[in-house]
Formats: C-alpha cells, structure tokens, sequence
C-alpha cells in the first residue's frame, strides 16, 4: 500500500497534515501525537512582526462547531524561525509556514525571511476572516488573488499553497485566479464568517464580534467546495473543513484533495490526526487501492 | 506522548447548592499529577456540544486515585447539565491534569488568606487542605457567595472560614474585601480565584498592602493544552511565549502572580 502523495514535488509519507492554528507550531500537541507519523505539520500564520491578536473571549462553541476570532496572534517570523523550525525539524514529517500579512508587502517579507529556512512549502494565508486589514480581503477578489500570487511566487523558494476563503459566490474563481498567479498548490477551506450572541449578557458572544466557523457543521460545504475548484484548476488541492474522522478525509479525497488537515478536531481529540493516518491505511486495504493517489477525485 | 484524554468513571454526583453539583470521579493517572489550582477538561457525549469544559479540581484523594470536581450548571441544554446527570458507574472523557497550579511552597509557615469568588471556591478548598498539612500554613479561608454557600464544612476543616454574601444572608455583607476589612485580617500570602471584578479587588489589596499575591484565571478555552491561543489574557511585560503582551491561561495559567497580568 502506497500513501505517499507528491504535492509540487514535495512528497509526503501519508496525506494527513494539521491545519493552521489549530496545532500551534507542534509542541504541545506533540505530548499526544508521534508527529513523525504526520504527512506534515502546518502551522499557526506567522507574520513579519508580533501580532498581539484580538481581545478576548476569542473563541465560542456553536452546534456542531465553532467560532474562533484569534486575530492570527503569533510571535513574528525571528522568533518563528528560531524556536519553532528547529523544534520541528526534529521530527520527519514536513514543514508548512503558514504566512499571514496585512499588505502584500509583509507577505512578501515573511516569504522572503524563510526562502533560506529549512522548510518545505509555504501555505499564504489571504483567507482569515478575524483581521481587518489584510487577509480575507485579498481572498474574495480574483483580481488580488491573482495579483498577491504572482508577488510571492517572484519571491518563493519553496512551493506556494494559497489558502482560499469559503466567503466567496464562487470558489472557482478565486481557485482559477491563484493558478493563473503561479500557485502550486490550493488548499480550502478557511472557515466561514458567523456571528453568535450571547442572550445572557446581550452582547456579542465573540469580542470581535464575527468570528471564524469550523468544526464538522462545515464539512459539508467544504466537500463541495473542494469538488468544484477540484475541477476548475489542474493544480492539487489540500482540502479541509471540519475532518474529524478518516471518513470524514476520504470524502474530501474522493472530491477531489490530494491531502487533508485536521483543524478544529484537534481541540476535542487530540490524537485525531493519527485516527484519520489509520482510518485512511484501513479504507485501502479495504477497498483494494494501491495508491492513494488512485482515489484522488474519482467521484 | 506523555499526556493523554481518558475515561473515567464517575463514583458519585451530588447537588451541592442550587446550580452547583459535586462530582467524585476515578482517574488514577490523572489523580498522581494532580496539584491545587490545576483543572480538567471534561468532554460531553453530544457530538453538537464538541470543545471541554475546563473544570477546576477541588479535591484530590490519592489513596483512592479519585478527585472532586464541583461546578456549575450553566443553563438548560448546557454541557455542564450533561455532566450533571451522569451517576455513579457512568463514564466521562476527561484530560489532565491541565495548567500548572499554585505554588504551595510559597505558603510554607506563613499566614495565608485564602479567598474563593462563586464558582471559584471549589480549587481553594484542596489548596487550604494541602497548605494546612505539608507546609504547616495557618489559613483563612474568605469565601464570596451571592447568597447559598456551599463546601463551608469542608472549608471548615482546613483552616479559619470568613463568609462573605452580596444579601448578607450569611457572614458579611458584602463582597470577600469587605470582608477582611470588618475581620480585621491580615496576612503575609494572598491565594485567589473567582470573578475577575473580585480578583481585580483582590490584587488592589495585596499591592497596597504588599502581600504577594497568586490568582488563578478564567478565560474561554478550546484546545486546553496552549496551542490555540484562545484564553489568552494581558501580561505587564512581552512574554517569552508569545512574544507579545499575552501569556495562555491554560498553559501558562491558569494562576498568575497578580502583578504579572493586567485584569
């Protein structure tokens, strides 16, 4: 059985990786889960600088899911660089950067600063809905998308995943624009903007106000986003949005993701990312495929 | 890997106060690490209700292997409710022991005032009880309530109690200050956990009386473990983590020296 999955001529053992700010940089989740056992390790959106990220209460529980408004909180790319590269390369899994910014400018900067680090892809992050310069507001416009790609990829030494946003009319667009930039790699969803009040205090239940949804409420509109931009570019797509179980990842696969991230799942299993390594390993063998790259978009 | 989530199993549950129930749960593993001040994470069975709840411990029995939790119901349909109506011989999803507790060597042959606000009695009471056996600290135990008290016998047991309500139904009238006030009390080590208004109170006092001060906070939480920098709160100077004005109140918390976090 082969799980191996090349993504821009990065291979990775098996197609399981962790996404971005769900898993810090590793380290504390490295107390559950054997990360060698991971095809890779995204982390938390670094920055040029320290973000100090929104007020609190930054996170709330909603059915089946959750709002988050963090505001891509991260100690800056120096100390990024380094305490946390060393810490993960330790271990064989690969590395992804997660690369947050307000203008093109500190995306630039950050890609810049880590063209020499020892890591294996950059995932640029034009998708978080919680800050507001910056992010989201790159990710709903085809023309940006385009444009911001094509800046980085100038830049990059590694291969360049863009992370789209779920707020759009249509992701294909926004799919289509970032290939058009040079992107290697999609991957989608970041979460959808929601809001919940708090009828106790009759205000807002997030500081921010709106936050970030994930969790497996979402994973049906991630499965089909993630279809539709599998069949609108020629790149590969990491898809993601409320995977808790390998089932969950297989869907995704057969929609069309060559890999998969485990978000929010962590906080309630932490150990989720090696039950979806498993649950995948067991689906092949049940199902007689060779490679996993035979069931990538077969529906 | 030296952590893990685990079952326990629930060895009784009983309403303690109104909204307020206690539950003794078996968790050897969890129970040998245990110390004051540290709290689980407690998980329902309702696949729509996914984060834990962050539970204060209470009591630890290491004999048994067994610790108290003692909580609030927050609502109808809450998980706190779920957790409620399990008995004895159910089962429940815990982690821990999460967050890093007080610092009980601190206390050692000093006179300690201990204060505990609401639904932050509960970590106070293995506090007193430790403090008063292995580092021969003379507590006084200035407990706030809204108006029912609850976990006073115990409390009792452990050192001087003082009882503060906002009705005056029982002890002072008023909130745990006043109460030290109309006392008269003194003390060469403050311990506090409760609403932040109380804690705010709390450091206001220990600053203007020189009183070294640890206070444990409440922040909403979603991993528990550091990693998702939700329940962050305001530090004096850059922290080391971060490296910006934020530490984590699960992982670096949930108790502070007072003067480091701005509340």
């Amino acid at each position: 059985m082969n799980t191996t999955i090349n993504l821009a001529g990065v291979e990775l053992k098996n197609p399981v990786m962790t996404a971005s700010g769900t898993f810090g940089s590793g380290e504390e989740y490295s107390e559950f889960v054997d990360l060698n056992r991971l095809g890779a390790v995204v982390t938390k959106g670094v920055a040029n600088v320290p973000w100090p990220g929104n007020p609190t209460p930054r996170i709330v529980e909603t059915q089946g899911g959750m709002l988050n408004a963090i505001g891509l909180q991260n100690p800056g790319v120096e100390v990024f660089c380094k305490r946390d590269i060393p810490f993960l390369r330790q271990y064989d899994t690969k590395i992804i950067v997660n690369v947050c910014g307000k203008t093109t400018e500190d995306y630039c900067e950050v890609v810049e600063r880590l063209a020499d680090e020892p890591v294996d892809m950059l995932e640029i992050n034009i998708s978080c809905p919680n800050v507001k310069e910056g992010g989201i507001a790159f990710g709903q416009n085809p023309k940006s998308v385009e444009e911001i790609t094509k800046e980085i990829k100038k830049r990059a030494k590694q291969p360049v995943i863009m992370k789209l946003s779920p707020n759009v009319t249509d992701i294909t667009e926004t799919a289509k624009a970032a290939e058009a930039g040079g992107a290697d790699v999609l991957s989608l969803i970041n979460t959808l903007t929601g809001m919940k009040i708090d009828i106790h205090r009759q205000t807002f239940a997030l500081a921010n106000k709106t936050g970030g949804m994930s969790g497996p409420a979402i994973k049906p509109i991630a499965v089909r986003m993630v279809y539709q931009a599998a069949n609108a570019v020629k790149i590969p797509i990491i898809g993601m949005g409320g995977i808790s179980t390998a089932e969950d990842a297989i869907e995704m696969i057969l929609a069309g993701a060559s890999a998969v991230s485990v978000g929010t799942a962590n906080f309630f299993n932490p150990t989720a990312t090696l039950d979806v390594v498993e649950g995948i390993e067991k689906y092949m063998e049940k199902y007689h495929f060779e490679n996993l790259s035979d069931m990538v978009g077969i529906v | 890997m030296s952590k893990k989530k685990m079952t326990a199993s629930v060895i009784s549950q009983e309403k303690i106060a109104e909204d307020i129930y206690s539950m003794w749960i078996k968790a050897q593993e969890v129970v040998q690490q245990a110390v004051p001040g540290q709290f689980i994470s407690m998980y329902t069975n309702d696949g729509g209700k996914l984060l834990p709840r962050p539970i204060s411990i209470c009591e630890i029995n290491q004999e048994q292997g067994m610790l108290r939790v003692v909580y609030r119901v927050t609502g109808k349909n809450t998980g706190t409710e779920q957790f409620s109506k399990l008995q004895s011989g159910d089962n429940i999803e815990i982690m821990g022991p999460l967050g890093n507790g007080f610092p009980l060597e601190t206390g050692r042959d000093k006179k300690a005032l201990l204060f505990g606000g609401g639904i932050g009695v509960p970590p106070m009471l293995e506090l007193a009880k430790q403090l008063k056996s292995e580092y021969s600290t003379d507590c006084h135990l200035v407990m706030g309530y809204r108006s029912e008290t609850f976990l006073t016998e115990e409390m009792e047991k452990a050192g001087t109690l003082y009882i503060a309500t906002e009705d005056g139904s029982i002890g002072t009238k008023g909130n745990v200050i006043d109460a030290v006030k109309e006392r008269k009390l003194e003390a060469d080590i403050i311990y506090a956990c409760g609403p932040t208004p109380m804690l705010r109170a709390i450091k206001e006092y220990a600053l203007e009386n020189h009183i070294p001060c640890y206070i444990s906070m409440e922040e909403r939480m979603a991993c528990g473990i550091g990693a998702c920098l939700a329940c962050v709160c305001k530090t004096k100077d850059v922290d080391e983590h971060s490296n910006v004005h934020n530490k984590r109140v699960c992982k670096d918390g949930p108790v502070f020296l007072a003067e480091e976090v701005e509340i």
